[in-house]
């Protein structure tokens, strides 16, 4: 039993004035005798205890002794007494408690129908006269008396009942308690005499009373109860604002088998665990067997596992002899309250030979509720799974009869020497190799004709069949039972063999696709090795359609519309995309179309639909073919998913990358334009307020810095203009042939203020010839790598510029005497805001190398770095030679005659 | 050469280069008039009567080619481009259409006087005597005689040529174009090969370091001029 925890709710309830309604807790209980009032009193006397005003309304004992002595204790108000139709009858005194106002007050049988002529016409409106007027109650009722549960337990029981009380009135109760009797005590206390139930002979009670009945309608009234509890527990959580849901700790657990039914159970699982709230499992328990289960079998083992994944089991494989043990031991660790499992309607005889993991399971379990679903074999339903069909050709009776004869006469030949025994023994053989060669149908053929010809040739008389053969019919019994048991075996090793090699077929297949896809990373040659690859396998045309940016399917390899990918087709494929089920041709969706879709997903995304269309005739896709189609679809939705998880990662170094350069540019930007304007506006205002104050040469050096801080800005601007322009694409290049002397003279012309202080050399060779660039670009490279090593090396070191060609190309090298820079960072020199961490204050950009590398390779030219012996650092580019030198015109070398 | 108060236009929308200029050839003794738009500076340039102007390429209303190209329809007057880094081909363009020179924002003061000054005194159409005189270089058009301190240097008739088409626009950019036309008389219009070649030679026959010449200077990827 069930009893009441002490709880606050009644004191505080008590401080509150009589307007408050009252608060109503109900004992509900399986059936009379279940000891709801012992209950009722036991709690009130408790309050009692507490010195809280407690006063009974209406308790029903039925002389029990124990109820009885918990009343004496408790306070009684007198009954009201009627009299209806000449006879006397006891009611509830409804204004005697609202007289007296208690605080609580016990009113047992709530269903109870009033006597006519009394305030109410059921008992459950006084109560809720009581409670409107601030009095709570205690109140006990029985399951069946709920007026929704009526129906059922009527059905359970086979008894009737009149008295009913709404749910909507229960449900306003502030507590319902339940009170549970195991059905074996109560069915004592039945005996015992200890339950009484007025109007009802002891016949009816005891139909009623069976462990069936009480045990259902047990299930009922703590379904009900644990109903209430979650829904008390959802008001509870949205007055407190607590996001759910609160894990329960229980869980339930389906065992899942390689049958149809399986699926079904899983539905039902998950309905179960949804109600609950519950986590629930899919277990299945691997038994090794003589014979493996067959392909059919592993096949829709797996779909119901995936079925149940799909709906959000967690799926646990576990191997064991002893099934429901297996089970039992699971469902003990993971805490599991409730396991549902199928079990097949047989034959009497078949249950009494075997007992059914679900009986076993009954059996064994303890505190944990198995729910067993009786299932109907459908035979028709079965049907509709393809599996291989072995077709027994004619000529597979024939050869067996052809042996049979060839034996026959051998036996002929030898019988005279070895005897009848012998050449029955003899005559085995034929069967045997019969059923190793040509499967049981043969063999049994080959065993009755064995027995005949053993019987027309052999016993006596001979050539005749008399009704003294008879005995002789055991003979023919062993030959089919030997017949049978040797074609049994031998068959289904070959279905051993045939499958074992089809595994290896599409494990070879698997993995060369696998294989050929390992190292690419671009989808659509991905998709067009997937194409090519199925299609080879298959012997089929093979189109790949994957969801493209809208949302839409779109062709991505493989066959073209022109071949079969019509509008209807495509349909196909759309219905399979969004179901995820396979489609189309061979299956029992969207049979007519012409092509078969199986669809492209993994657990997160549907990617796509592998569209076949097989050139084989028949009209059934073979189970083999179907699981060989759908582990390429697994591989191909892993790859794309690969590949798209791949280009994500790409996409956010992108925006990393990106995200690094702004941050430099800004950077750059706040301290190479603000560090000259500074100096700019430091000196003119020094100037425009110190007027007349300076000293000439004072003035000079202002303006000079002014000049100098203009200059600088100027030149950021330029390479960030530059690298604008680079980075937009927008420049043009204006190659024209150009002298590279001449474009060093420039460069040097634009940086001689810079140079003044610099030794600079400059070795071109003699006969260099004109290149074909763009005069201002080249000019702009060589002004940026002087303007690089005049600041990295120290003021009055030589700065070298040297040109040289082959027959291929150009170089050209700026070479300084500076520190040079680690190795390490020669590569990066080139990259944008890329400043060495030298100690040397170097004010730059961190964007004149990155221009250079641009420029250069605009011409399809290379530049690098690298450290030179004597310790400074070397910037070398070349350019291509390109187009041929044109030759100059004739009257050049021509004129060199007519000199003036 | 340069008479006090030579009337310059500055036509420029930006005003402290309109200011700037005003302030700072002012104070050089010429008489200077700023334009804000294009048609500003074509009104002022019939009222005004600008002895040369100071044009810039990036105006708001017309562009700065429109408004060269519709001066010159009826004025000859010499026309000195502001333009900025990265317009090349504007600048060809306005030198073909005929403006007389061009500088490059940002300018010295001393740069954009000595273009100033060339391109009045090309203007005034003194060069017509026969010896042209540039420090050490000499070039007598009269017996096509050319002389480096003093020295008479073997120079074939292209070359000539070249000089003398330079030494006549001296202080103003020429470009590749048009000195091809000059030269080579249009037959070898898209040849720069040539020009490149013959600028060469030149630069090793008059110039003491033909790695930094001082007399034809390059002006990048627009043309040359003989200082």
């Amino acid at each position: 039993m069930i009893y009441e925890k002490k709880t606050d709710w009644y004191t505080t309830s008590s401080n509150l004035n009589g307007q408050k309604r009252g608060r109503m807790t109900v004992f509900l209980g399986v059936s009379a005798g279940a000891g709801k009032t012992y209950a009722m009193l036991d709690a009130a006397r408790e309050r009692l205890a507490e010195g809280v005003d407690v006063v009974v309304g209406w308790v029903d004992t039925y002389g029990r002794m124990e109820t009885e002595a918990l009343l004496k204790g408790l306070p009684a108000l007198a009954r009201r007494r009627l009299v209806y139709r000449d006879k006397e009858f006891e009611e509830i005194d409804l204004n005697a408690i609202l007289d007296r106002r208690p605080a609580l007050v016990l009113v047992g049988n709530l269903a109870h129908n009033n006597i006519p002529g009394s305030r109410h016409t059921h008992r459950y409106q006084d109560v809720e006269e009581l409670l409107a007027a601030g009095v709570n109650v205690y109140t006990t009722i029985n399951i069946q008396h709920i007026e929704t549960l009526n129906d059922i337990v009527t059905r359970i029981t086979g008894v009737a009942v009149k008295e009913t009380v709404p749910d909507k009135f229960l449900e306003s109760a502030f507590q319902i308690q339940l009170v549970d009797i195991p059905p074996e005590e109560l069915i004592q206390r039945l005996k015992d005499g200890k339950v009484y139930v007025p109007g009802q002979d002891e016949e009816a009670l005891r139909r009623f009373y069976r462990p069936g009945n009480i045990n259902a309608l047990r299930e009922l009234a703590l379904r009900y109860t644990a109903k209430r509890v979650g829904h008390t527990l959802e008001t509870y959580m949205e007055d407190h604002r607590i996001e759910g849901p609160w894990p329960t700790g229980d869980r339930i657990m389906v065992c899942v088998s390689p049958s149809p039914f399986s699926a079904q159970l899983i539905r039902m699982a998950k309905r179960t665990a949804e109600g609950m709230k519950a986590e629930w499992l899919a277990v299945y328990v691997e038994t090794p067997r003589r014979f493996p289960p067959n392909e059919a079998e592993r096949d829709l083992l797996a779909r119901n596992l995936q079925l149940a994944v799909d709906l959000g089991a967690e799926t646990i494989t576990l191997t064991g002899n002893d099934i429901a043990g297996e089970l039992l031991e699971l469902a003990k660790k993971r805490n599991v309250s409730q396991i549902l499992i199928g079990k097949s309607l047989h034959t009497a005889f078949w249950e009494w030979t075997r007992s059914s993991v679900a009986d076993n399971l009954t059996h064994r379990s303890s505190g944990v509720g198995i729910y067993v679903i009786p299932n109907k074999p459908k035979p028709e339903k079965q049907k509709k799974l393809h599996f291989p069909t072995l077709r027994i050709p004619l000529i597979n009776y024939l050869l067996p009869l052809m042996t049979m004869a060839l034996v026959t006469i051998l036996a002929g030949l030898v019988y005279p020497y070895v005897g009848l025994a012998n050449v029955a023994m003899l005559l085995i053989l034929p069967i045997l190799f019969s059923a190793v060669k040509w499967g049981t149908g043969p063999a049994v053929a080959a065993a009755v004709v064995c027995s005949l010809t053993f019987d027309y040739f052999y016993i006596p008389p001979v050539l005749g069949f008399i009704p003294a053969d008879l005995p002789y019919l055991l003979s023919l019994v062993v030959f089919i039972i030997v017949a049978l048991l040797t074609g049994t075996l031998s068959g289904r090793l070959q279905q051993q063999v045939i499958s074992s090699r089809q595994r290896e077929t599409r494990m070879a297949a698997l993995y060369s696709l696998s294989r050929d896809i390992a190292a690419v990373s671009e989808i659509n040659p991905a998709m067009e090795i997937v194409a090519r690859r199925i299609s080879e396998t298959t012997d089929s045309q093979v189109a790949v359609l994957l969801l493209d940016q809208s949302g839409k399917l779109e062709l991505r390899a493989g066959a073209s519309s022109q071949d079969f990918l019509n509008d209807s087709e495509l349909a196909a494929a759309e219905w399979s995309f969004e179901n995820g089920e396979i489609a189309g041709r061979g299956t029992e969706t969207l049979s007519s179309a012409v092509g078969l879709y199986v669809p492209l997903r993994t657990e997160q995304y549907s990617q796509g639909v592998l569209g076949i269309k097989l050139e084989s005739k028949e009209q059934r896709l073979q189970l083999e073919q179907r699981r060989l189609l759908e582990a390429f679809a697994n591989l191909t939705s892993l790859l794309v998913t690969r590949i798209k998880l791949a280009e994500l990662a790409r996409e956010s170094h992108l925006v990393a990358e990106s995200e690094r350069l702004r941050t430099a540019l800004f950077d750059s930007l706040s301290h190479d334009l603000r560090t000259p304007l500074a100096s700019i506006i430091g000196a003119v205002t020094s100037l425009l307020e110190g007027e007349g104050f300076f000293s000439p040469e004072a003035s000079y050096d202002l303006l000079q810095t002014i000049k100098q801080g203009a200059l600088r800005m100027n030149r950021f601007v330029g390479n960030l203009l530059d690298m604008a322009e680079l980075e937009s694409g927008l420049i043009r290049l204006n190659k024209d042939w150009c002298d590279i002397r001449e474009i060093i003279g420039v460069a040097v012309r634009d940086m001689k203020d810079l140079l003044r202080d610099r030794p600079l050399r400059v070795k071109v060779s003699p006969d260099l010839p004109l290149v074909k660039v763009d005069f201002v670009v080249l000019e702009q490279v060589l002004v940026n790598l002087l303007d690089n090593a005049i600041k990295y090396s120290d003021t009055g070191s030589e700065i070298c510029i040297s040109a040289s060609y082959d027959n291929k190309q150009v170089k050209i090298t700026v070479t300084d005497n500076g520190q040079g820079i680690p190795t390490g960072d020669l590569d990066h020199v080139f990259d944008k805001f890329y400043r060495l961490k030298s100690p040397r204050q170097v004010s730059g950009t961190g964007l004149g190398l990155a221009i250079c590398k641009g420029l250069i390779e605009t011409h399809e030219g290379s530049i690098w770095a690298s450290n030179n012996p004597s310790g400074g650092l070397d910037v070398s580019f070349i350019l291509p030679l390109g187009e041929a030198v044109p030759n100059n015109p004739s009257c050049i070398y021509g004129e060199e005659n007519n000199d003036h | 050469m340069i008479t006090k108060g030579t009337r310059i236009l500055v036509i420029d929308d930006e005003i402290e280069i309109r200011r700037l200029l005003k302030v700072a050839l002012s104070g050089h003794g010429f008489d200077v008039k700023g334009a804000a738009t294009g048609r500003d500076g074509l009104d002022d340039i019939i009222a005004f009567k600008p002895e040369l102007v100071i044009l810039d390429l990036g105006l708001p209303d017309l562009n700065g080619l429109e408004v060269l190209k519709n001066l010159r329809e009826w004025s000859g007057v010499p026309v000195i481009i502001l333009s900025v880094k990265g317009q090349e081909n504007d600048k060809i363009f306005a030198l073909d259409a005929g403006a007389d020179d061009y500088v490059t924002k940002p300018f010295g003061m001393g740069e954009l006087l000595a273009r100033i000054r060339a391109a009045l005194r090309h203007a005034a159409g003194t060069e017509d005597e026969p010896v042209l005189v540039f420090d050490d270089l000499t070039i007598d058009l009269a017996r096509r005689y050319v002389t480096v301190n003093s020295r008479e240097i073997r120079i074939t008739p292209t070359e000539y040529e070249l000089l003398k088409i330079l030494a006549l626009n001296a202080g103003k950019v020429l470009t590749h174009r048009h000195l091809i036309r000059a030269v080579w008389k249009m037959t070898y219009e898209y040849d720069t090969h040539s020009l490149r070649v013959y600028i060469g030679q030149l630069r090793r026959k008059i110039e003491s370091d033909p790695s930094y010449p001082r007399h034809i200077i390059t002006e990048p990827g627009v043309g040359y001029r003989l200082l």
